[in-house]
């Protein structure tokens, strides 16, 4: 069972109180905060597991996709199911891992190169305020959720 | 993975941007490695002090930007510019290659933080390659 100091509880809290999903999701006028966008123009293998998304030809269509930006939505609901079960992610996970497993199909890998995009668009998002502290403690967090999600692949 | 031309340019313009403050840029991306990923600590166990910002840790941000920046300008060879380097880093300081991709996620976290509108999705990816071309020079030599 994975340990948490109060600190890093307290920490991890504080990301999520501050996170305006929409925000993240949907780009900005400079579309630089879009997280599905910036993994799917980073990583761009990861365009595989969207092909009935409709258009992602270019950056421009991906940033303009409602069902990426809603994708995003979902995305970050799933994590703050994380917060709230923190003591028992592996368990609280448990179903999401089955369905990305055996429905969804997904290479586990890709839930690491997601959150590796997720503490960058949060870096650009917080700036000075991303200390290495908080990173740290983000990053504990995003590697439990990597495990658990990775953990009923057989 | 092989860097465009078009990857180049946007390496070359963003170097151009940050290079002044590579220093700064040096400091935190490592200050950061040594916190967040703790295992990375163990090449350092003669430095003195290894907390954010301490002088040991400055001084090499320092010399790694230098390198960093010294192959933004080889890019367009980056193996065959980098031998000397890659020489060091495979004969003396031995560093495991899976320790270039956390340090370069480091620099892009830091990127990210201190240029949140010219780090944009695609200067990001570039810098990505980029960073994940030059760890692959680095391990050239390694066996």
């Amino acid at each position: 069972m994975v340990e948490w100091t109060d600190q890093e509880r307290t920490l991890i809290a504080n990301i999520f109180a501050n996170l305006d999903y929409e925000d993240i999701v949907k780009p900005d006028v400079s579309c630089h905060h879009s997280l599905c966008l910036r993994c799917l123009i980073v990583y761009p293998w990861t365009q595989r597991y969207f092909g009935g998304f409709g258009n992602l030809y270019n950056a421009d269509a991906i940033m303009n996709n409602p069902m990426i930006s809603a994708h995003g939505v979902k995305i970050l609901h799933g994590l703050d199911r994380a917060v709230k079960n923190m003591d028992d992610i592996k368990n609280a996970y448990a179903t999401l891992s089955e369905l990305h497993s055996e429905k969804l199909h997904v290479d586990p890998d890709n839930f690491r190169l997601l959150s590796d995009c997720l503490s960058i668009v949060i870096a650009s998002k917080m700036g000075y305020d991303f200390t290495p502290d908080l990173q740290a403690a983000w990053q504990k967090f995003l590697t439990v959720v990597v495990f658990a999600l990775g953990r009923q692949y057989h | 993975m092989s860097l465009t031309t078009k990857d180049k340019n946007t390496v070359k313009t963003f170097w151009g941007k940050m290079s002044g403050q590579a220093e700064e840029i040096g400091c935190d991306a490592l200050s950061r490695m040594l916190v967040v990923y703790p295992q990375t600590k163990t090449y350092f166990s003669h430095w003195k002090d290894l907390s954010p910002g301490s002088a040991p840790v400055r001084k090499h941000g320092k010399t790694v930007m230098t390198g960093i920046g010294e192959a933004v300008g080889k890019i367009d060879n980056l193996v065959g510019g980098l031998i000397t380097l890659s020489e060091l880093h495979a004969f003396q300081l031995r560093v495991d290659p899976a320790n270039f991709k956390i340090l370069s996620h480091n620099i892009l976290v830091v990127l990210a933080g201190m240029f949140p509108n010219d780090f944009t999705p695609e200067v990001h990816v570039a810098m990505d390659k980029f960073l994940s071309a030059l760890a692959l020079a680095l391990s050239d030599k390694y066996r």
